[in-house]
């Protein structure tokens, strides 16, 4: 789900370098088509596409039938999309904030509702969940997307609880800061990783069943300073 | 990882304002000055725009196609030659032309229309293009190839990126019968000796180049190694070399290349024993690629960074031109750690500003030392003009615009080819300069 992003694009290229079937959902038929076309010249044998706005939250249960219809099963599921949120544009208005929520968390729950209740109902399979180090914490210059982030992580917390005696494995991913075109214009230090370094541990990640995957790894470190700052001090920051 | 704006020199430094291209499909960027930039892997500022925009080309990734019954293959071109072979060459194909890294875009090797060590056989990249979409910054794309477009093929190739965002490319791949060379390795002991050697080899040795050791003075001056080979089957004993490489881990305070480290690595270069090789084998990797091995090599020049100089001479009168240079290059104490000299062949070169044409290349590197140092490469520009000759744009950041308008003359006709919202440091630098 949100083929299209840098980092499930690339962690699609994993999958097909192992020959997986991939299954690949996003909003522009031209750009899924050639991401598909890349796909199985990569190694993948099947390349589907479905084109889709993760907004639609009626959706989701078609598009789950649809996806394992079209591979004749499913084993693991991505979910990726999302909005690098304009945080001064969403705390002047509710209206956007809902949006925000609408694509950056309610999205997710639905999906990952409707992926546990059928991986639980065939006792197996792994659902991979991109979540941000944002989730960990709220700080003024991104809180809209950082709260939706934490309900991701909150809510694939419990289901992994939930699914873990099932068999169904659950990742929470919270990658830093990534080198993809929606953020070429920051400027990039030594924290900046790339698409490809995140999508190699995220394949790692699912194939080990591990539950939280922070990457690269050091945002474990940084995220666990952050977290543990008082509120006293926090809230004087300029974060 | 190195910020897009970085080259490979790692000199002069710049500033850019960077734009992503997550698509093929999207039109380029509002700005009133972009250039694209592959992966960084030329060496001044041809590919740079301070103060301006840059296009992450690098980011545009895709395979579209590839047919591995004919070895066409169509890409986006921010793909990696390095990443066409991990592609198709288990299939039996490889890129008909290589640069001396496998770490560069093929709208890189198109815009710079880059050389290989089989120059004399296959001619430039340029030459092995079938066609590539152009897109300009008026919202138009173009399809352009030998009988489409074909002006703006021949300004796209070897153009420098100014003349719009080069999307994907159509590529003949030449067959291989595996990943291995076949070859030998000589010592000559002057200019002479190289220029009878490279003629008698052109004919049965697809690949050729040598190594000149420039701590040679005197008798000695332009002694070196002769290297050739063709691809060979793979012999059954065969075992790849490992696909380690390492990182040079930080950029020493000083330049770690300097008069001592030359002259001795220099020496020991030349007498080591594996220089004379009759019936030698090597993996593609240490054949074409011996330095991607250390990734970040560059850095070993220090803060500063270094300048490379890269000429062509005719080669009536090569011998005596480039003896000219290495004795100055020598007696100027600055020294370069890889001297690399290649006759170049005959097969036109398909760009209106390509820089392969007959005669012989020679490539030096200089540690930055400033003031001496571009007094020393503005002398080598002097023999250079003196004789016909060029210099390359994709290894240059500091080249006169009387130079570079001498070598290249068809820059005129070429700029009204530029697109008016593209340019880069070294275009302003060698056309907006008083003649």
């Amino acid at each position: 789900m949100g083929a299209t992003s840098a980092i499930a694009e690339a962690t699609a290229r994993e999958f097909a370098a192992l020959g997986d079937a991939l299954f690949l959902v996003g909003r522009n038929p031209d750009r899924l088509g050639a991401i598909a076309d890349d796909l199985r010249l990569r190694g993948a044998p099947q390349a589907e596409i479905h084109v889709m706005d993760a907004r639609s939250l009626t959706d989701y249960p078609a598009l789950v039938d649809e996806a394992t219809r079209r591979l004749g099963g499913l084993d693991t599921a991505l979910i990726a999309h999302g909005t690098l949120t304009d945080q001064t544009a969403a705390q002047a208005s509710s209206d956007l904030m809902l949006a925000e929520f609408q694509t950056n968390a309610l999205s997710y729950m639905v999906l990952c509702t409707e992926l546990g209740n059928r991986f639980e109902a065939q006792g197996r399979g792994s659902i991979a969940v991109i979540s941000s180090v944002a989730g960990d914490r709220g700080r003024q210059s991104n809180y809209v997307y950082g709260s939706a982030k934490a309900a991701v992580t909150a809510f694939t917390s419990g289901l992994r609880q939930r699914l873990h005696p099932k068999g169904v494995h659950v990742l929470t991913i919270k990658p830093g800061f990534v080198d993809t075109p929606m953020t070429a214009s920051f400027k990039k230090g030594p924290l900046w990783a790339t698409p490809a370094s995140v999508a190699k541990s995220i394949v790692k990640a699912v194939q080990r069943g591990k539950p939280v995957l922070y990457t690269p790894w050091f945002w474990w470190g940084i995220m666990q300073i952050i977290k543990n700052v008082p509120e006293t001090i926090f809230r004087k920051l300029k974060l | 990882m190195a910020a897009p704006g970085t080259s490979w020199g790692r000199w002069p430094r710049a500033s850019h304002r960077v734009h992503g291209l997550a698509s093929r499909f999207d039109r380029l960027p509002d700005e009133a000055s972009m250039l694209p930039f592959g992966n960084g892997r030329s060496y001044g500022d041809s590919c740079q725009n301070d103060g301006a925009a840059l296009l992450n080309a690098r980011q545009l990734d895709r395979f579209i196609a590839f047919d591995p019954a004919t070895g066409v293959i169509e890409l986006e071109a921010g793909v990696l030659l390095s990443e066409i072979i991990d592609l198709a060459l288990p299939s039996g194909w490889f890129p008909p032309v290589t640069p001396g890294t496998r770490f560069v875009t093929v709208g890189g090797a198109i815009a710079n229309d880059v050389h290989g060590k089989n120059h004399h056989r296959a001619g430039s990249f340029g030459n092995h293009v079938l066609a590539f979409t152009l897109r300009r910054s008026d919202g138009s794309t173009l399809r352009c190839s030998p009988s489409e477009n074909s002006d703006w093929f021949a300004a796209t190739i070897g153009g420098l990126g100014l003349t719009g965002l080069i999307v994907s490319a159509t590529v003949q791949l030449k067959r291989v019968p595996g990943p291995w060379l076949r070859g030998d390795s000589q010592r000559f002991g002057n200019l002479r000796e190289f220029f009878e050697i490279a003629a008698e080899s052109e004919r049965d040795w697809e690949y050729t180049v040598a190594w000149i050791d420039c701590s040679g003075v005197g008798r000695r001056l332009g002694r070196g190694h002769f290297i050739r080979g063709n691809h060979a089957v793979t012999p059954a004993s065969a075992r790849g070399p490992g696909s380690g490489t390492m990182t040079m881990p930080f950029t020493p305070p000083l330049s770690a290349v300097n008069a001592l480290s030359l002259t001795a690595f220099n020496k020991l270069y030349y007498h080591r024993p594996s220089a004379v090789a009759q019936d030698a084998l090597w993996h593609y990797r240490p054949f074409f690629y011996p330095l991607d091995s250390i990734l970040e090599w560059n850095r070993m020049y220090g803060p500063r960074g270094f300048y490379q100089y890269q000429c062509v001479v005719p080669q009536d009168g090569a011998e005596a031109v480039l003896s000219e240079m290495l004795r100055q290059i020598g007696q100027s104490g600055l020294g370069s750690f890889l001297v690399v000299l290649k006759t170049f062949g005959t097969v036109a070169s398909r760009g209106l500003l390509s820089f392969p044409r007959p005669g012989a290349t020679l490539a030096l590197d200089f540690p930055n030392r400033g003031a001496k140092t571009l007094a020393l490469l503005e002398s080598l520009d002097g023999l250079t003009r003196s004789v016909g000759g060029a210099v390359y744009p994709a290894k240059d950041a500091r080249m006169s615009a009387a130079s570079f308008q001498q070598y290249f003359p068809q820059w005129e006709a070429f700029s009204r080819y530029v697109d008016p919202k593209f340019s880069s440091s070294f275009w302003r630098r060698v056309t907006e300069t008083a003649k």
